[in-house]
Order: structure tokens, then C-alpha cells, then sequence
């Protein structure tokens, strides 16, 4: 346990991505193999511990500690664990058989508890923990390390550590559960390579470059076919053996959230790809919609009813025993649709294509996506394209609708005023500048409007839930929320970072799915800045 | 309690209706100056009072004509103010950082300037002074704030320098007080090679050592005059840098530094993070949630009155324990800033 503290430790003061990496493979050599795989869940915040909550550190903590001084101090310090680490009365004399009790020891003390006993059980690790310890230790529970490890950067350690294929490594991680015995034995070098063509694993989706003003000339109906771009959530759909899963972008599991989705059974394997939306496919509804049904871990079946999904479908990855993602695009939409038709889903529709003579045309057809609401922009792909895990550029292009708009990161949240006073509703956001780890997020402008009371709520309370540091009335933010900010036009200016303004930026939509590195670039707003002169 | 002598200005703390300040933010005809931070001692006073060794600090900060008059007072030496009875006593914070007590109509009030507990081998230790009033800062006055004894945090930095013999360490201090404090603690905890430092760093350890303080041997932190490539010479080296250096291009000019900083604020670790900080110490010129604590009892005051820094929790602890406290609010001391 106590190498597994130094471990976040160590993590959390380096910022170099090939130091984080040599410091997870430094640890994974110094673990055994269950050890390895509880820690990498942690790192990957995938392993759920259900008979402590966060809420009960915040209780233990008032027992010892006065509530008032208790809140004074998380205001400051902006994170549960740490102020409890911090906060915590220290003993003087400890057992000493808590420096050497292993990271599979607590997780399997914190897996078996009771609910009753738990409060006994935290503190008396509490009181017998250094203080490095102690936080790593409620970090567990708490979950939200702030390491700023990826759980792609942990699978890079994993490949650096045993030389195995990273795609390798992300394929089967989905198809184990913590402590991901297999993964790591394989790894090691102990066990051949688990077979798992027989569970429904998550597949790295391929992504799309923006179609810039340069790639125009690329576009005609011969070697690209168009789609629209439906304005809902990436997911991954996976039935294996009648098992069914249902991913998000990221590779998380949210199949929970979607049971209208995955209690359907199918009378053969697959794995497509496509946009989760909102309503039927006969009345859809907008993004609006959906966001009632994102991040809800057990939807009522009030909710489902009143508020159903269902799936355009694009793209499959795997059909009937095969891997066809070698295949070009047409050739996997063909068998797609084929699937589609013979499986007689009333919840997945098919993407079909939009017929276009030139791009003129086509620029006229991506008018029409301002009047729709459903419709984000067009998608491009090329014709003889293979699904490539990524974004290559070239194959997929994206053609979004106007208003600009670009995903930015959050930075800086102010208190507003009148109706919104003593609500963070002032954002500062950012755009990435710079390359691999030198890249930093610079500050582009900063929104007032656009987003729901509802939506208000939720920033406000992620902004006090992720403070890293206060000016005055401006908080800092941990910087992964990512928010789409729509705008009119942009302009050179002295008064941000990175010389750019935005005309009446508003905050179109918060993508508590998108991580932060995949917000957009300076580059990118460089370019449109560009295209306007 | 009433008071009717002593009042917060503007300006300040001021005393018997301006006839002196004590760290006074604008220019006043009179000051007592506890101690040479710039926040604390700013230049443009006509007569200032403090010790012989602040009255060195200002005249190296701000030029020999950085007041028309200065008196140096020495510790526990008494001085006579419009009836007001003054002494000064140490106050543990820096070299020739003193606490101003203040004696008049039988109260005796207490400036505490900024101080500290633990020790440090380069000032003077705090003296508890017992006074009706104790008007004490409160940077860190918040339960999560528990300095470690400082010989710790001098032993990481001295375990970390051996473990990377391939790397240097460049670390963020503070030019007065925390840049001597770590050098002499490292002399004394065994560690002699020689430390390169920051040009913004040479005059004030220069000052020091003039004080008899020895520091061992210091060297410009330059890399022309080096013999080898200064990326070579630089390996396995301790260099020490104002925090706002680290952040700078001055510090790529070293090996793959390692960089570390000096400063209480580095217990939070997303602090640590936020600054791109790799090896945070824990050391700190200001007393922590405890020794404000101890202080308070020990001065044993009837009123506390708190400058600046964690003000809410501070009020609210002695609430507690039956004392009054009231925060003055001083703006212009830079609680955030112990770098």
C-alpha cells in the first residue's frame, strides 16, 4: 500500500508523460501481479468500491475533527482526500504492521466490509497510515485521483513494461474485470494471450479530422460518400454470445445507463459503431433531450418510457464471427445494413447515405443542418477506407454546420451576479497550445450564457468540486470538463493568451463525455481566424 | 477591551493617532518595520525603526537613501514613543525579524509581524511576550496546515539529490530567509558541496554571511565561465532560484532539472502540481495551525487581532476558547505568496 501512495505520489509531480510511464513501470515491477492489476484499476478509476462512499470519509472526519474547521479547510484545499489526509489528528504511537499491509489487502478489506463496520474500519487505517498513505488510501474510495494519468497512458506503461501491443493491451482489458489477472499474467509472460473473441470488448473507435478550407479540392461523390452527422453521443454497441455492452467514445461502460438499449437480445455477434440519440427513430429528439438520460447510472422506467434512445448506426466493426474492420467502408455499410435488416431492430437505424454531385452541392446540403437540429454537419469518408483506430488524417472528415464552434476547456470560474450571484456562472476557458507534453491550455474568452439553470447547477457544483487554486472570487479548475462554445466570428486580441477573441462566445453544450485532451487546438482557431481574412 | 490608542489605517497599524506605524503599506513620516519582506518593509518612510540587521536588508533592497532617518534599535532595547513604551523582541521569521510591543495606559499590545516556531539556525528564536493584545498574522492558520520538522523536508532534498546524481535540482526559494535557512540547514545536516545560486539570490546571502552567518561555498549559478558544457557541469548540482525562475526559461538552461520549491503552501499537492513542481518541501517561514495555537497561549492575550491571512478559522478557534479576535484585514500583505 504504502508503494502504492509513492506511486500516485510520484505520479502526481511529474509532468512528463515518459516519467509518468517509467514511474508505473518502476511500481509494476516492484508488485506481484494482483497488486499490479487493483493498482491499475485505481489508476483507471475502474474499480468501484460499493460498501464505503465518498460521503462516509466526510462523516468520519466530523467526528474527530470540528465541522466548521472541517469545511474551512476542504474550501481551501478543494479535495476531499487530501484535507482528510491533512486534517487528520496524527498518532503518536501506530501499529506497525500498517507500513507493510498490502494494496490487495485494504481493496479486499474495503470490497468485504459490512456497512456498519466500515467507519471503524477507515479510521483505524487512518490512524495507523503516514499521511501520503492516507490520502492515496481515501483516494480509493473517493475515486477522481487528479494523477493526470489516462487510462491510456496506464495500458502504455503495461506495453512498455512487457513489450506487448498496445491495441492488444485496450482490446482484451475490456473483457476482464479488476484485478485483470489474465491481462497481467499475460504480460508477464506467464499465461499465453487469453482468448476473448467470445466477450463483447471495446474496440478504439476511429476518429475525424475537421474539413478545412485546403482539403476542399479532396471532396467529390467518386472517392468520398457523405453522411449527416448526427448531433448525439459516439457509442459502441457490442453483442458476443448474447452478452451486450454498450460503450461511450472513451471505452467506458454505460451500459448501465441504457437498459431500453442492451436488454434487446440479437440473434448474431457484432459490434457497431454509431450515435446514441434521443426519442425514436421516427420522432427523434435533440441533444437536449438525451442529456437527461446521460450520466444516470439506473434510469427509472418512468424515464425510459417518457424519454426512449435509440441508435444510428454507420459503421461495424465486427458481424458474424468476423473481424472486418480491413474491410473499406462501403463494404462494412453494406454488410451493416444487411445486419440491420435481417435483425428487424426498431432501435437502430441505419445511416444512409446523402447523395451529392460536388461540393458545391454538398455545401448547400450542409446549410440545411443550421435548420435541423438533428444534424451536426455531414461526415466524409472515404470510400475505400479501412476502420483505423485514431484519427488519421485523410479517411474521415467532419463538415460541421455554422456557428463556429470549438470544445474548449475550462480554466477559470467567476461568481455571477443578479440571479446567478454566489453561482460559479463566469467561465474562462481554454484552447491546447503546443505539442505532446509541452502542450499547455492557453485562455481563448470566457462565457456567460447559453446553458440551462439546470445545467448552471451542475457546473457550479463541478467548479467547487475541483478547485486546484483561488485569485480572489476566481477559482482555478481542474482542467478536464470540457465545454463546447459556440461563437459568431473571431477577431486578434491582446486580451487573452492566446491572441485570439471570440465574438459572443456561449457555452452551447458540456461534454461531461469528451476528455479534455481531445479539445481543440489554437491551430485550429488560427485557422479559422484565417479563413474569415 | 478598549483601546483607543492603536487603530487600523489604511496605511496600516497606526499608533497614538499617527505619530508611527508599524508596517506601514504607504509612505509615513514614522515606521517600525518587523522585518525585510518587501510587503512588510517597503521603501519611501521618512524616519524607520527596526533592527540593525532590516535596516541592512532595506539599504540593500532599496539604495542607502531609503529613508532620511533611520534609528536601529536592538532587541528587548526600550524606546519611548509619545508616552509609548516600545521594545522590540525576536520574532523567528527571518534575519532580524522582530515582534513590536507596545506599552502605554497599563495595555501592552503586541505586533507579531510574521514569526515562526520551529528552528532556524540563521535568526533569532520567538519570544513569547505576554500582552493584552496580540495582533498576530495567520498564513496559515488552518488545521491542514502541519509543518514537518524541517530537518525532514532537508533530508528528501538531500536523499533526492543522491538518487539522481544525472539530474540537478533546481529549487524554488525565496531570496530572504528561505534561500539561507535551507542553505545553512543543509551545512548543518552534513551536506558541504557547493550550491549555485540565482543572481537575484547573491546579495542577501552575501548579507548574511556578513551577519556571521556562515554559508558555506556559494557560486553564481552562470554558464559562461564554466569549464565544461554547462549541461555536464551541471549534473548532480543543487541550484538554488527565485520561484518565479523555475517557471522561466532560466531554469532549461540545466540538466533535466529537477524542480523542487521551498514553501508551506507546498503540503496541498495540487498545489504542488498546479506549479509543475516535482519535489515540494515543506518548509515554511510562517507558524502553522499549532504554533499559532501554542502562541496565542502562551501569550496569553485578552484580544487577538489577526493582520492577514486564514482569518475565519482563526477567529473561530478562539471564539471557542472564550477569547475575542477580530481580523484587520490588512490589505497589501501578500498572505499567498511565501514562495
Amino acid at each position: 500500500m504504502k508503494r502504492f501512495a509513492e506511486l500516485l505520489l510520484n505520479l502526481i509531480l511529474t509532468s512528463s508523460r515518459n516519467d509518468k510511464i517509467d514511474h508505473i513501470v518502476n511500481w509494476i515491477k516492484d508488485s506481484n501481479s494482483e497488486e499490479i492489476g487493483w493498482g491499475l484499476s485505481i489508476i483507471c478509476e475502474e474499480l468501484e468500491i460499493s460498501k464505503v462512499k465518498p460521503s462516509m470519509i466526510k462523516e468520519i472526519s466530523k467526528l474527530h475533527i470540528d465541522k466548521y474547521l472541517f469545511d474551512l479547510s476542504y474550501d481551501y484545499v478543494g479535495d476531499m482526500a487530501e484535507t482528510v489526509s491533512l486534517i487528520w489528528p496524527e498518532k503518536n504511537i501506530k501499529n506497525a504492521n500498517f507500513s507493510s499491509v498490502t494494496l490487495t489487502y485494504v481493496i479486499k478489506d474495503l470490497i468485504n466490509v459490512q456497512k456498519k463496520e466500515a467507519p471503524e474500519l477507515i479510521s483505524n487505517y487512518l490512524d495507523n497510515f503516514d499521511q501520503n498513505t492516507r490520502w492515496a488510501f481515501l483516494k480509493i474510495i473517493t475515486g477522481g485521483l487528479r494523477v493526470g494519468v489516462s487510462s491510456r497512458l496506464a495500458k502504455t506503461a503495461i506495453s512498455k513494461y512487457s513489450n506487448k501491443n498496445i491495441k492488444d493491451i485496450e482490446e482484451l482489458w475490456h473483457a476482464f474485470d479488476p484485478p485483470y489477472k489474465e491481462i497481467i499474467e499475460w504480460s508477464k509472460g506467464i499465461i499465453e494471450k487469453p482468448i476473448v473473441k467470445d466477450k463483447p470488448i471495446f474496440r478504439s473507435p476511429m476518429l475525424a479530422n475537421p474539413l478545412e478550407e485546403n482539403d476542399y479540392k479532396l471532396i467529390n461523390p467518386i472517392s468520398y460518400l457523405a453522411e449527416w452527422k448526427w448531433d448525439g453521443i459516439r457509442v459502441q454497441l457490442v453483442s458476443m454470445k448474447n452478452e451486450v455492452k454498450l460503450y461511450s467514445r472513451s471505452g467506458d461502460d454505460i451500459s448501465n445507463s441504457f437498459p431500453d438499449i442492451i436488454e434487446n437480445s440479437f440473434s448474431q455477434d457484432f459490434c457497431l459503431d454509431g450515435e446514441l440519440m434521443a426519442g425514436s427513430i421516427k420522432i427523434p429528439g435533440s441533444f437536449n433531450d438525451l442529456q437527461q438520460r446521460l450520466n444516470r447510472k439506473n434510469p427509472s422506467k418512468d424515464l425510459i418510457r417518457n424519454m426512449p434512445t435509440f441508435i444510428v448506426a454507420y459503421d461495424a466493426l465486427y458481424i458474424k464471427d468476423q473481424d472486418i474492420r480491413d474491410k473499406s467502408v462501403i463494404d462494412r455499410r453494406g454488410l451493416l445494413k444487411a445486419f440491420i435488416l435481417e435483425e428487424k431492430l426498431s432501435f437502430i437505424k441505419f445511416s444512409d447515405e446523402v447523395v451529392f454531385k460536388n461540393f458545391k452541392d454538398l455545401e448547400g446540403k450542409r446549410l440545411q443542418c443550421r435548420q435541423d437540429l438533428n444534424y451536426e454537419g455531414l461526415m466524409l469518408k472515404l470510400r475505400n477506407s479501412t476502420y483505423e483506430p485514431g484519427r488519421p488524417k485523410g479517411p474521415w472528415f467532419k463538415f460541421k454546420r455554422d456557428p463556429y464552434s470549438i470544445d474548449v476547456v475550462l480554466l477559470y470560474a467567476q461568481r455571477g451576479h443578479g440571479k446567478r450571484s454566489s453561482f460559479y456562472s463566469d467561465y474562462t476557458f481554454g484552447v491546447w497550445n503546443g505539442y505532446l507534453e509541452n502542450r499547455e491550455l492557453v485562455t481563448v474568452g470566457k462565457a456567460y450564457s447559453g446553458f440551462t439553470d439546470q445545467e448552471l447547477l451542475k457546473l457550479d457544483k463541478f467548479i467547487r468540486a475541483n478547485t486546484t487554486n483561488r485569485f480572489g472570487p476566481v477559482r482555478e479548475v481542474e482542467k478536464t470538463l470540457v465545454l463546447e462554445v459556440a461563437f459568431d466570428d473571431i477577431q486578434k486580441s491582446k486580451r487573452h493568451k492566446s491572441g485570439l477573441a471570440m465574438r459572443f462566445p456561449r457555452i452551447k453544450r458540456i461534454r461531461w463525455d469528451k476528455p479534455a485532451n481531445e479539445a481543440d487546438t489554437i491551430e485550429n482557431l488560427e485557422r479559422l481566424l484565417n479563413v474569415r481574412n | 477591551m478598549k483601546v483607543d490608542w492603536i487603530k487600523k489605517t489604511k496605511e496600516g497599524i497606526q499608533v497614538k493617532d499617527g505619530s508611527f506605524f508599524v508596517d506601514p503599506i504607504y509612505p509615513v513620516k514614522k515606521a517600525i518595520i518587523t522585518h525585510g519582506h518587501a510587503d512588510h518593509a517597503r521603501a519611501g518612510h521618512e524616519h524607520v525603526i527596526a533592527t540593525l540587521e532590516t535596516l541592512e536588508i532595506m539599504k540593500e533592497r532599496y539604495g542607502s537613501n531609503f529613508c532620511k532617518k533611520s534609528t536601529e534599535l536592538k532587541y528587548h532595547e526600550k524606546l519611548i514613543i509619545e508616552e509609548v513604551e516600545i521594545f522590540l523582541a525576536p520574532a523567528g521569521h527571518v534575519l532580524g525579524s522582530a515582534q513590536v510591543v507596545m506599552n502605554f495606559a497599563n495595555q501592552v499590545i503586541t505586533v507579531s509581524g510574521d514569526y515562526k516556531r520551529q528552528d532556524d539556525p540563521t535568526c533569532a528564536a520567538f519570544e513569547p511576550i505576554k500582552s493584552d493584545i496580540f495582533i498576530t498574522e495567520a498564513t496559515f492558520a488552518l488545521p491542514v496546515f502541519k509543518h514537518p520538522n524541517a530537518n525532514t523536508q532537508i533530508n528528501l532534498l538531500i536523499k533526492s539529490i543522491q538518487n539522481f546524481p544525472e539530474r540537478c535540482h533546481v529549487i524554488g526559494v525565496y531570496s530572504l530567509g528561505k534561500a539561507q535557512r535551507l542553505i545553512k540547514m543543509l551545512r548543518n545536516n552534513g551536506w558541504h558541496n557547493t550550491i549555485y545560486l540565482h543572481g537575484s539570490l547573491v546579495k542577501i546571502c552575501n548579507l548574511y554571511e556578513k551577519f556571521g552567518i556562515d554559508l558555506g561555498d556559494l557560486e553564481p549559478a552562470t554558464i559562461q565561465d564554466k569549464p565544461e558544457k554547462p549541461h555536464d557541469f551541471y549534473k548532480g548540482k543543487l541550484i538554488l532560484a527565485p520561484p518565479s525562475a523555475l517557471a522561466d526559461r532560466w531554469s532549461r538552461r540545466f540538466p533535466d532539472p529537477i524542480l523542487g520549491m521551498a514553501s508551506g503552501w507546498m503540503t496541498v499537492k495540487q498545489r504542488a502540481k498546479q506549479r509543475g513542481i516535482n519535489l515540494p518541501l515543506i518548509l515554511s517561514d510562517h507558524a502553522d495551525w499549532n504554533e499559532i495555537l501554542t502562541t496565542i497561549k502562551e501569550v496569553s492575550p485578552k484580544e487577538v487581532w489577526i493582520t492577514h491571512g486564514a482569518e475565519e478559522a482563526l477567529i473561530y478557534e478562539c471564539s471557542k476558547n472564550n477569547l475575542t479576535a477580530k481580523a484587520l484585514s490588512i490589505i497589501g500583505y501578500e498572505s499567498d505568496t511565501d514562495l
